[in-house]
């Protein structure tokens, strides 16, 4: 069984949330709306590429329709901005007394609680019947529950249809969206602390097992059954954390922003970084978010040319570019290990 | 009743479409195991194709039979081109990969001939040539058969046709299908795997480059994305039929466009695009091998 030598530690994180304390400030000075932009969007990603590692990478399912749960977290939680948060904010200022800085500062993880808690329901009920499925086939069936997941919320009209939904309350004083780099950023580190934590835990030696070997890893006791269901209902539910800052940032859902195409990208994250690192995901996810920007001044072959990056990248490093290594201070520190 | 027939013919016209489609991904699933997503730009290209070479021919000035062929044929052959390049350069290269690399090339190629499109043809639909003039054969009340359809029609059959005979009565048909079954032996007795790889992306490409023209003539507006749509459901028409079969494919092509015509007929055509995935997981979960495919145990 391949298991990466080093584990993410406690320093490494404490490091990245410092660090994007400190972006936080320095970009809000800069006040440049574009940058900003492009690192929600970035982390946006990072969530989304993370949470399906945690299936492709590590569980060794294939899901190609994660772009459904995402769309599951992004309408709950906007449907919940334009429903809820008059109900919320008024228990909070009248039942319980707060003020309301207190209800904005206890919205947004009340969004986040429902939004990912739905997402996560939604990947149960889908998990029951696909995940008996295998490989190839597993696949089509997740994408065929994203594309179900997507036509349904297009013919839902309390949610907009095919107009979409704008994420705003009816009242104007409750009306706030959670849209700054510290919300995201701060989700991205949470998400990556738990998938880490989780993924080199015991319990994340038998999502291993099962992606190694099913037969041998239930012959061992592992049931692959619950692991798979697990790996699926805890990837939905960062899958839904991803859909909730995308609404929050965007201010506005449509179904189109989840077609097959984002399932896609998702799977370009992980493939690329390589199956089951989550170092190798984050650095894809930024460097595939980053680089339509970059491509800017081509303009128009703007795509090709990210087409043409995709295939290039994945025909020189087949395996990925990390393949299945993690980020470790070691590669700055410590030289090679001799071979024994 | 009346409806129903209606909608059965125009199902089955549509559905011999989505087969044609369909056995380009069953039959490069057949040898690689691989899930072909450029396949649905492969029709793409092959309407657009169509589209150049008509209005180059003037074929769509007067109308004919003859004219359709040649188009037809165009097309096939600079489809059967694309797809061996495709094959060439994108998947070839990972034949030894992990099994997810070619997958990522294949959406990457899918990507490119998508935007590469918009730019050498324009994002805006045009309207595909008029390759033959629709008149209604047969009227038997208020259900109708138009020219088109039946042309539809027999043209997928005749190439549904030509392709059993080529895979079960040629010697290269003999060799994809002992690829198909184990490539490591077939490499060993000597059969040429590049070559008959190659091949049957050359066969595949070119039955979607005909699909291409023949929704042309029904339904005649192209643009550069529209093989996303198409290619999805062919594809699932495919795992409908049993992946990997090409009797399946056909029969899962037709049963598709039934579907979805059936679907837009009785209940609204905004649940046009959720029936065939609805199908799908149906499938999947009664039957995962599909109607005609066989189940594949496993083995410790």
């Amino acid at each position: 069984m391949a298991v990466p030598k080093k584990l993410p530690n406690g320093a490494g994180l404490l490091i990245a949330f410092v660090s994007l304390v400190a972006f936080d400030r320095g970009f809000s000075l800069l006040d440049n709306a574009y940058l900003n932009q492009v690192l929600i969007l970035a982390g946006i990603n990072i969530v989304l590429a993370v949470s399906l590692n945690l299936i492709n990478g590590f569980t060794g399912q294939f899901s190609i329709g994660h772009a459904g749960f995402m769309a599951i977290g992004a309408y709950v939680s906007a449907a919940a901005s334009v429903y809820l948060s008059v109900p919320f904010f008024s228990f909070v200022e009248n039942s319980l007394g707060w003020p309301i800085a207190a209800g904005q500062l206890l919205f947004f993880p009340f969004l986040l609680a429902l939004g990912g808690l739905a997402a996560a329901l939604a990947g149960f009920l889908v998990g029951f019947p696909v995940l008996r499925l295998r490989g190839d086939y597993l696949a089509i069936a997740t994408l065929g529950f994203g594309e179900i997941i997507r036509v349904l919320i297009l013919n839902v009209e309390a949610v907009g249809g095919a107009r979409g939904l704008s994420v705003a309350s009816p009242d104007p004083r409750y009306d706030i969206r959670y849209e700054g780099l510290f919300a995201v950023f701060g989700i991205v580190v949470l998400t990556v602390w738990a998938l880490a934590r989780l993924s080199y835990s015991i319990r994340g030696r038998a999502y291993l097992a099962v992606r190694d070997d099913e037969v041998a890893a239930e012959s061992i006791g592992v049931s692959a059954a619950r692991i798979k269901s697990e790996a699926f209902v805890i990837s939905s539910f960062f899958a839904g954390l991803a859909g909730v800052l995308f609404a929050q940032s965007q201010g506005y859902v449509h179904t189109n922003s989840f077609t097959f195409l984002r399932s896609i990208e998702a799977i370009a994250f992980v493939v690329l970084g390589g199956m089951g690192s989550i170092t190798g995901c984050i650095l894809a996810a930024v460097a595939l978010t980053v680089a339509p920007e970059v491509l800017r001044p081509v303009a128009e072959y703007r795509m090709v040319a990210y087409a043409f990056i995709l295939i290039a990248m994945m025909l020189l490093r087949p395996g990925g570019l990390l393949g299945m290594k993690e980020f470790s201070w070691g590669w700055f520190f410590r030289r090679k290990e001799k071979p024994s | 009743m009346e409806v129903f027939l209606q909608q059965l013919i125009n199902g089955v016209a549509w559905g011999s479409i989505y087969a044609l489609i369909a056995l380009g991904y069953t039959m490069v699933y057949g040898v690689l195991k691989l899930i072909n997503f450029a396949h649905g730009e492969v029709y793409m290209v092959g309407a657009m194709t169509g589209y150049y070479v008509a209005r180059w021919l003037g074929v769509d000035a007067n109308p004919s039979a003859g004219g359709l062929l040649i188009v037809l044929l165009a097309a096939m052959m600079v489809c059967a081109a694309l797809g061996m390049l495709i094959e060439r350069i994108a998947y070839r290269p990972l034949r030894r990969a992990p099994r997810l690399a070619p997958l990522i090339t294949a959406i990457g190629v899918s990507l490119l001939l998508q935007n590469l499109g918009q730019i050498v043809f324009g994002a805006d639909p045009k309207v595909a040539p008029g390759l033959l003039s629709s008149r209604v054969l047969v009227q038997a009340g208020s259900i109708a058969v138009t020219s088109l359809q039946v042309v539809i029609f027999a043209v997928s059959l005749s190439l549904c046709a030509g392709l059993t005979f080529a895979v079960h009565r040629t010697r290269m048909g003999k060799a994809m299908r002992a690829v198909s079954f184990d490539r490591e032996a077939a490499a060993l007795m000597g059969i040429p795997i590049d070559r008959v790889i190659a091949y049957t992306f050359a066969l595949g490409s070119a039955l979607a480059a005909a699909a291409g023209i023949l929704v042309g003539l029904s339904n005649p507006k192209i643009d550069p994305l529209m093989g996303v749509m198409p290619g999805l459901k062919a594809f699932v028409a495919a795992v409908l039929g049993g992946i990997g079969s090409i009797p399946g494919a056909m029969l899962g092509g037709v049963l598709m466009g039934i579907a979805e015509t059936m679907v837009s007929g009785y209940l609204s055509s905004t649940y046009r695009d959720a029936i065939a995935f609805v199908i799908l997981i149906g499938v999947l979960v009664l039957r995962p091998e599909g109607l005609l495919g066989k189940p594949e145990r496993e083995k410790v």
